[in-house]
């Protein structure tokens, strides 16, 4: 199966928050949605686990009871335990096999020693963890995940990455967002957002091959061009590769500065 | 040199949150401190400004003991920026100018038309570049930034850049604390903290040379990750494949073997996250 939106768009207090909004996800596959503060991912997250109903287009979703969320703010309560938390889900969800499933999930965030102590209690990193268990618990068909890893440290942010897949791999369509484009570079699948549009979609091939023009590694005065620490990349949007320089190929980060310019010079 | 740790350690009651922290930073250069939650970097960056006072070890900044003086000369940007947010950044550049007692600049052209927008209505991205405008606006010659361009869109951040690199183009050191892979390239040195601990510094080569990766590229990652799995491997799912920190090539080859989809093994340099994983523990 695969989930998704078609043709999104969707309104926020009168203002457009969405606009045309294409993403597939199947069954078994991590789809990473990318972007800044505002860009709309968690538009896009709430809009595909039905909290907001879009203007035009439609939603492919699993009936509720098969989806899994885990909202951009905690997701966990802050005045349950460890255990408390994931029970409650297990209970409200009927999850079969409960204990068995609760202990392996704590197992994986490495929250073994925490099984007692309070959300509140919990570090940033620790109540992230527990917020994906808790959407991964009743065992989803559809899993959105809402900036999992933001202020998650790396040791946290590996085991975080290893429940995901592990959920795709039981079958579970991931969908996560992130500012992180290291992280959103792991997935077969990167939908890049910018005020609320698709600024580049698909793999990073397909990203790579979307973009017009050439990255090259020289400077350039003309505004299209940005630093890799000591190193400069410029963006060329007549194709041309200047003598001395050379054209790369560019990894997500250069792809979508281009991507940006490019789309700063069509508007 | 601007900056120099020299075995700098803090305890708080039994707790050692620094544990002789040795590095320096110099004129021209951007250092990033690397550490997880708890590391230590927090108590590092409050010794190295003169907030907190080492226990044992020295810490001098512009070339004597650090204490709240040598503040005049340092910029600093937290992560929660340090703006009044309903006060607009040319407020907030005419309080800091008051402060310090400098002229209040004017913007820089690109970011013009927000500059009489009170700073809770601006975009991140230009909320960011405000607190860094600010912040840079009495030519500190020491730059402490954190996380600085956390959540911004990837132009946004490559603008936020080009303003840190411009003021080391003048001269001024600056430190980046971070455990994000895309803000550490832009350092020239990282220091890496665990525990307190200096545990690694250098370039990023440099850092990220003492381990490495098997790297597995298949057409299906699902069955390669399941039988690594099952064989006690610690399996890193990505977009062509898998990876193995620390894996060994021909254990991995050979229990890989018999899966069909496997169209290569090989081994790479660790990524900052995978050794940033491998000291910490």
């Amino acid at each position: 199966m695969s989930w998704g939106l078609n043709g999104v768009s969707v309104d926020v207090d009168g203002e457009k928050a969405l606009v045309d909004i294409d993403l597939a996800c199947a069954s078994g596959e991590l789809v990473a949605v990318v972007g800044g503060d505002g860009a709309g991912k968690t538009t896009v997250s709430r809009t595909l686990v039905g909290l907001l109903e879009p203007r035009g287009g439609t939603v492919d979703r699993p009936p509720s009871a098969q989806i899994g969320y885990l909202p951009a703010t905690s997701g966990v309560w802050p005045d349950l335990t460890v255990m408390e938390n994931l029970s409650f889900v297990a209970d409200i969800y009927r999850v079969p096999k409960s204990a068995a499933r609760i202990d392996r999930l704590i197992e994986r965030c490495d929250l073994g020693d925490a099984r007692r102590r309070l959300g509140e209690q919990l570090s940033g990193g620790m109540r992230r963890k527990l917020g994906v268990a808790m959407a991964l618990l009743p065992d989803p068909a559809l899993l959105v995940l809402d900036e999992p890893s933001t202020g998650v440290d790396p040791v946290s942010r590996v085991e975080l990455w290893s429940l995901m897949t592990a959920a795709a791999a039981d079958g579970a369509a991931v969908v996560f967002t992130t500012t992180y484009l290291e992280e959103a570079e792991r997935a077969r699948s990167i939908v890049a957002l910018e005020s609320g549009r698709i600024l580049a979609t698909g793999s990073l091939f397909d990203i790579a091959a979307s973009v017009p023009g050439v990255i090259v590694d020289v400077r350039a005065d003309d505004g299209r061009a940005w630093r890799r620490g000591r190193q400069w990349r410029s963006w060329r949007p007549d194709g041309t590769v200047p003598a001395g320089s050379t054209r790369i190929t560019g990894d997500l980060t250069d792809l979508l500065v281009a991507a940006t310019l490019a789309a700063e010079d069509a508007s | 040199m601007i900056a120099r740790l020299d075995r700098a350690s803090r305890r708080f009651g039994k707790v050692t949150a620094a544990d002789e922290v040795s590095f320096d930073v110099q004129h021209g250069e951007i250092v990033g401190l690397l550490g997880a939650n708890g590391a230590g970097k927090t108590t590092t960056i409050r010794m190295l400004l003169g907030l907190i006072a080492p226990t044992s070890g020295t810490v001098e900044i512009f070339g004597r003991a650090a204490n709240r003086d040598s503040l005049r000369r340092v910029g600093y940007v937290p992560q929660g920026l340090g703006l009044y947010t309903d006060l607009t950044p040319r407020e907030n550049m005419a309080f800091q100018a008051g402060v310090f007692g400098f002229a209040p600049p004017e913007p820089p052209a690109d970011i013009e038309r927000w500059w009489d927008v009170p700073v809770e209505r601006l975009p991140l991205g230009i909320r960011r570049r405000s607190a860094f405008e600010v912040a840079l606006a009495h030519r500190p010659e020491l730059l402490v930034l954190d996380e600085p361009t956390s959540g911004v869109s990837p132009l946004g951040r490559a603008r936020l850049w080009d303003t840190v690199h411009d003021a080391v183009e003048r001269g001024a050191g600056v430190l980046v604390t971070t455990h994000y892979l895309e803000e550490a390239e832009q350092c020239d040195r990282l220091v890496l903290l665990a525990v307190g601990r200096v545990v690694a510094a250098g370039s990023l080569d440099q850092v990220v040379a003492g381990g490495t990766a098997v790297t597995v590229a298949a057409s299906d990652w699902r069955p390669v990750a399941d039988v690594l799995t099952r064989s006690g491997e610690s399996v890193t799912v990505t977009a062509g494949g898998v990876r193995v920190p620390g894996g060994d090539l021909s254990v991995i080859s050979r229990l890989l073997a018999e899966v069909d989809g496997v169209t290569r093994v090989d081994v790479d340099v660790a990524t900052l996250e995978e050794t940033f994983v491998r000291l910490s523990s």
